[in-house]
């Protein structure tokens, strides 16, 4: 795009690079608000089905415009500051998660090349702007200054940080295994990964399987979604660090939420199945557009976590913590050495 | 010019933030401060082309450390005029490290003044076309082996020493037991009775 406005149009290099990046953020920011809109629709719609509901279907044909019309109300509403709050830490918490979830798109690859910023520290730019998704919740529950917002935000805490070290120990192996941080050169590797039927997509590696299956749940935990969703258990914590909120700052929360599981439904399609690549690796499915293919995951895998919403019950905390630290962490570790032994014992005898 | 201005503002906010996080007086705001400039700092290694140490800043320390800080210091019950009443006390501890830092950044000015380190004189000079985490990776395994086996004996040792340190005997707590909770099945734990008509359930 760089090329377009230094050449068509005629700017000087820096200038173009400037604006073709701001139009990149705008294309990738704005058709994923649409997305987060459509995609809730979606959830809901999903969720009413299996409990043999109809779900939003009075605002636009088959209710489609259900969203469009709660973020009208929801804008239109007046936002309040609750007396006791900190009142710039209680306004910058939804701004920190809603940025969060948005900046971490500019390293997935929608296609062979179609990437914002195409860095070779593309999956630690992932861990590290994930890790920085703690904040926006831990400060809205302490600047609430609230119980149960507080209560909800050290829940959402501790369990981001457990999940994260699992999340982290899963990544090293699949770097390890396709060589790079890179995620298009992860996507490339995972390219005709066996030699008499070519399927694409590291999952289908027996090897990696479990790790695919152990990063779908953390990544539930992971984005507090069920049955993990202790940190709004609305039984216990009305509704989590987000009580107090109201108006935008309460639907920047919801935004940011929404595009953090479409999010990581596309790491799960990247890293482990294959990201903009056909399922196999034959000629003519390729004529389909890499990003079709990897929205089609997409939504595959925001189905998976919706049908987890419709159908498992809300997981106890002492599990919850136990399933983290005493299940995920020694195997995910455990894989590590076993990829890198794998690794190393297939390269005997080859030069390094 | 772009590098330039990029230069300035990050240094410009660390300097910033690190005055904000010593003089705001809410320990939150502190700590938030605090972030911001390991946030900078990590915009300053990216810029001198180290990304792999910028990650890892942002990582280990906003994403692990920092939140840790704010846990303690949310939870904290802080009376905040006796913290006012203890500056008197420290202040000569204060002036001596900041005294300190002073004559440690003169040195380093005087240093620069007297000429660049000589690069290619390193101890283990690196192919500047190798990416980072190669570069690394290639040096931490290989030359500075032990050292880093040595660095992470002495995070093992730490994390042992914090589990022996907390770590207590509970008496009169029932904990989970995992294994008997998955092994209860629905016919030990429920019994089916058909009482007659006029009749309740006898327990």
């Amino acid at each position: 795009m760089t090329s377009f406005f230094n050449t068509t149009i005629g700017l000087p290099y820096g200038w173009a690079w400037f604006v073709a990046t701001i139009a990149g953020i705008l294309l990738i920011a704005l058709p994923l608000m649409l997305a987060v809109a459509m995609i809730i629709y979606a959830d809901r719609k999903i969720w009413a089905a299996m409990a043999l509901r109809r779900g939003p279907n009075v605002v636009g044909p088959f209710g489609l415009l259900q969203s469009f019309a709660d973020g009208l109300k929801v804008f239109l509403q007046e936002t309040i500051i609750p007396a006791a709050a900190n009142r710039g830490l209680f306004l910058l918490a939804p701004i920190i998660t809603f940025t969060v979830a948005l900046i971490v798109w500019a390293v997935v690859p929608f296609q062979a090349g179609v990437v914002l910023a195409d860095i070779n520290v593309g999956l630690l730019y992932i861990l590290a702007a994930s890790s920085l998704g703690v904040y926006g919740i831990i400060l809205s529950g302490w600047s609430s200054n609230s119980k149960y917002p507080f209560y909800s935000a050290l829940r959402a805490a501790a369990q981001m940080v457990s999940y994260e070290v699992a999340i982290g120990f899963i990544l090293i192996s699949v770097v390890l295994w396709s060589g790079s941080f890179n995620l298009s050169r992860i996507v490339e590797a995972q390219r005709a990964i066996w030699p008499i039927i070519p399927i694409n997509g590291l999952a289908f590696n027996p090897l990696f399987f479990p790790m695919a299956v152990m990063f779908l749940i953390s990544a539930l935990a992971e984005t507090q979604r069920a049955p993990f969703d202790l940190t709004e258990a609305e039984s216990e914590l009305v509704a989590g660090y987000q009580t107090e909120y109201s108006s935008m700052s309460f639907a920047l929360f919801w935004l940011g939420e929404y595009a953090n599981v479409i999010l990581m439904c596309a790491l799960n399609a990247t890293l482990f199945w294959g990201g903009w690549l056909p399922p196999v690796d034959w000629a003519p499915l390729y004529v389909v557009p890499g990003i079709i293919w990897l929205f089609a995951k997409i939504l595959f895998f925001f189905f998976v976590f919706s049908w987890i919403k419709a159908t498992v019950p809300r997981y106890r905390y002492d599990q919850l913590m136990r399933l983290g630290w005493k299940v995920f962490l020694p195997v995910s570790l455990f894989w590590v050495f076993l990829v890198s032994g794998i690794l190393m014992w297939m390269r005997v005898g080859v030069g390094a | 010019m772009i590098q330039a201005i990029a230069f300035y503002l990050f240094a410009a906010v660390v300097i910033l933030s690190g005055a904000m996080t010593i003089s705001s007086r809410n320990p939150v705001h502190s700590v938030m401060w605090l972030i911001l400039a390991f946030f900078n700092a990590a915009g300053l290694m990216v810029l001198v082309g180290a990304e792999f140490i910028a990650m890892l800043l942002v990582i280990v320390y906003v994403g692990a450390v920092a939140v840790l800080f704010l846990f303690v210091v949310m939870m904290m019950d802080i009376d905040f005029t006796q913290l006012r009443t203890e500056v008197v006390r420290y202040a000569a501890i204060g002036l001596g490290l900041g005294g300190l830092l002073a004559v440690e950044v003169m040195i380093a000015a005087f240093a620069w003044n007297e000429g660049k380190v000589d690069l290619a004189r390193r101890a283990a000079p690196i192919d500047a076309t190798v990416p980072n985490i190669q570069a690394l990776g290639q040096l931490l395994y290989s030359r500075y082996l032990f050292l880093f086996e040595a660095a992470g004996f002495v995070l093992l040792v730490a994390m042992i020493g914090a589990i022996v340190l907390t770590h207590r005997e509970r008496p009169g707590t029932r904990a989970q037991k995992v294994a008997r909770q998955v092994a209860r099945r629905p016919q030990d734990a429920t019994r089916n009775v058909k009482p007659a008509i006029g009749q309740g359930v006898e327990l």
